[in-house]
């Protein structure tokens, strides 16, 4: 087991050198100019521009700039933000609770529902509930994103007023952020309304970032359990009289969820992805829109440091995802 | 009143090329304490039969008899929920691979308990002491260790150990066994079979092997039924149908017995089983047999009386040894 792990890290090292090299380069590949953006429409003399670059380090050679951004990073620093000043670092963890409690909330509803409804539909295979589901799946995993936010923003607030349109908790409430989970911290605050009103900002947004990793889940644990079903072992559990909801809700399930594990692993990456669409839709204050405001900004190491902690996170899920295979099908542990 | 009586058991499976008939018009009987063989080559629905009896075919299958009961219960008649209460407890099933029908995920102790703790309502601790006695019984050493073990931990002759253990943990009345030592090696085989002899000689239970192996049948079985192309051709008490097979198909299948080869080359049966789209209009077995003539090939024999071993043949063979005994 030890020898697995110290393996699964040794790919480790690789992509993440790999990940500061990509976010590094691509960011320079944008056209536009940090120094002229921040100088905004008043613009500035020649000589504080060319300060500018030297102070930044501009005028040095690529390489040089990488080797430093590099050898920073190794070192635990990500740089300061171009346009606060603070460091990359601070700003990262003041805003990811917020996206860490959407992602785990879109995380729950997607497992809740997709799970249940991918063993339903292998269990009643070709019928109409099967039917009606995986061709919904499919609409689901096929929208984008932004458009079904748009959608249900449409009907839920607008149209219906049930929901808020944005943000994470109405402007009357305030207290100090503990823990910087909302749902957490209103329950703490003790005001009356505040958890509620932190709950149904989550919705929409939870809704939206999860109906992808859903459709993704629903279908996937569908074929492996149709998969499994079919296998001899399930064959001896049907000859042993077992009721079919054991058959399927626990010999069958049980070896059908080492692909879906690896689709939820997985999914966590395209649920930060589609999390700085959903929170620039919602204005949820998380990393997904502090990126793309810095992308507009031009803002170099917050949104390298960005993506490399991004990158970090889903590497982390996966090898977690990796360790976890052994613990549901023994088999896989002894390899 | 025997233990198993099925009449006219039909199984039909739709596939894209219409529907295909598996198992074709079969009777069967086994009584207590029976050991039954049914032999047949790949394809000839020996297999199907009995799962069909199980209730374990797909979907796709339709079974049809006139009667199929066990037990003094028609199981083609009742509800999945009451056929539940059967299967699994008084009449069970043991298959050809042992691992892979163990289920990777689970320690073998817990899918025997299950089975005790469902069917018997057996609690945690009564469970456990009986699968202890079960694995003494099947000859598992060192049962407390071994129930912890996962199926593939263990050797396929240990796993058929297991599989014996949870088929005959309810003690049942009817054992079938679906070609238990076809994926074990040569001596494990052996050990198997006395096992499942040993299990029946102790419990009176009635016992259904199936198999293509002759050499199985000469050593276990009282009675033999051989299938072919999902009829039954022929039924016999052990002896008789090795001394004097009355169907050319069990004749052909003897012959084809290595320790029966008289010659350098071993004796086949050419062709194979026919499959779904050239299934022959008179005797199914009449493109592979020495004897067939015009007759054959155009008139389905129906089976002869229980002298002539009921078999589907329009001519018999060893008629006049029946004269002589």
């Amino acid at each position: 087991m030890l020898r697995y792990m110290l393996s699964r890290f040794a790919t480790f090292l690789p992509t993440f050198i790999g990940v500061t090299l990509i976010s590094f380069a691509f960011i320079r590949v944008l056209p536009g100019d940090p120094i002229i953006v921040m100088a905004g429409e008043r613009g500035m003399t020649q000589e504080r521009y060319d300060e500018l670059v030297t102070q930044f380090g501009f005028d040095r050679p690529i390489l040089s700039q990488y080797w430093d951004y590099l050898t920073g990073v190794l070192q635990g620093d990500l740089g300061n933000s171009y346009v606060t000043k603070r460091p990359v670092w601070d700003e990262f963890f003041a805003l990811f609770p917020a996206t860490l409690e959407l992602s785990i909330c879109a995380m729950i509803f997607a497992v809740a529902l997709g799970l249940p409804a991918g063993v339903i539909a292998a269990m009643n295979r070709g019928k109409f509930f099967d039917r009606t589901l995986m061709s919904t799946a499919l609409v689901g995993y096929s929208m984008p994103i932004f458009w079904w936010a748009l959608l249900l923003i449409i009907v839920f607030s607008g149209n219906l007023g049930w929901t808020p349109v944005s943000g994470r908790i109405d402007l009357l409430y305030y207290f100090p952020d503990t823990t910087g989970f909302m749902l957490i911290d209103s329950l703490l605050s003790g005001q009356d309304g505040a958890f509620t009103s932190a709950v149904r900002h989550l919705i929409l947004p939870t809704i939206v970032l999860g109906t992808i990793p859903l459709a993704v889940i629903a279908r996937q644990t569908r074929s492996a359990m149709l998969e499994v079903l079919g296998e001899d072992y399930i064959r001896t559990a049907r000859a042993k009289g077992l009721p079919p909801g054991r058959i399927n809700g626990m010999h069958a399930l049980r070896n059908a969820l080492i692909p879906v594990i690896t689709v939820i692993g997985l999914s966590v990456g395209t649920l930060l992805a589609g999390a700085i669409l959903t929170e620039t839709i919602f204005s949820w204050p998380g990393i997904g829109k502090w990126m793309v405001d810095s992308i507009f900004r031009r803002d170099y190491p917050v949104v390298q440091g960005g993506l490399l902690l991004i990158a970090v996170m889903v590497m982390v899920v996966n090898l977690t995802v990796d360790l976890l295979y052994g613990l549901i099908n023994p088999k896989i542990r002894k390899r | 009143m025997s233990l198993l009586r099925l009449r006219n058991l039909s199984v039909e499976f739709a596939t894209t090329g219409g529907r295909f008939r598996a198992v074709d018009q079969v009777d069967l009987d086994v009584d207590k304490g029976d050991v039954l063989a049914i032999v047949g080559e790949s394809g000839s629905g020996k297999s199907v039969s009995m799962l069909a009896l199980m209730g374990l075919l797909p979907w796709t299958a339709k079974v049809t008899a006139d009667e199929m009961v066990f037990d003094g219960h028609d199981l083609s008649k009742m509800s999945a929920r009451a056929r539940r209460k059967i299967v699994g407890k008084d009449l069970a099933m043991i298959f050809q691979e042992p691992m892979s029908s163990l289920n990777p995920c689970f320690t073998v102790g817990f899918q025997i308990r299950e089975a005790l703790r469902i069917h018997l309502g057996m609690d945690r601790r009564a469970a456990q002491a009986r699968a202890v006695e079960l694995f003494e019984l099947v000859g598992i050493p060192d049962p407390e260790q071994r129930l912890k073990a996962f199926p593939h931990q263990m050797s396929g002759g240990m796993n058929q150990r297991v599989m014996i253990a949870m088929a005959i943990s309810c003690n049942p009345k009817l054992l079938i066994a679906d070609e238990p030592t076809t994926a074990l090696d040569v001596t494990i085989q052996a050990q198997i079979l006395d096992l499942l002899v040993r299990l029946r000689d102790e419990t009176g239970m009635g016992l259904v092997l199936i198999t293509h192996d002759m050499g199985v049948v000469a050593e276990t079985a009282q009675r033999v039924s051989v299938h072919y192309a999902g009829q039954k051709v022929e039924e016999q008490p052990v002896r008789p149908l090795f001394r004097a097979p009355h169907h050319p198909y069990t004749s052909a299948l003897l012959a084809a017995l290595p320790e029966r080869a008289t010659d350098k080359r071993l004796p086949t049966i050419p062709g194979v089983v026919p499959g779904q789209f050239d299934r022959p209009k008179g005797c199914l077995f009449s493109p592979r047999c020495q004897f067939a003539d015009d007759h054959c090939r155009e008139v389905p024999p129906t089976p002869r009386g229980a002298d002539l071993g009921l078999a589907r043949c329009h001519y018999p063979l060893n008629t006049d040894e029946r004269l002589a005994s």
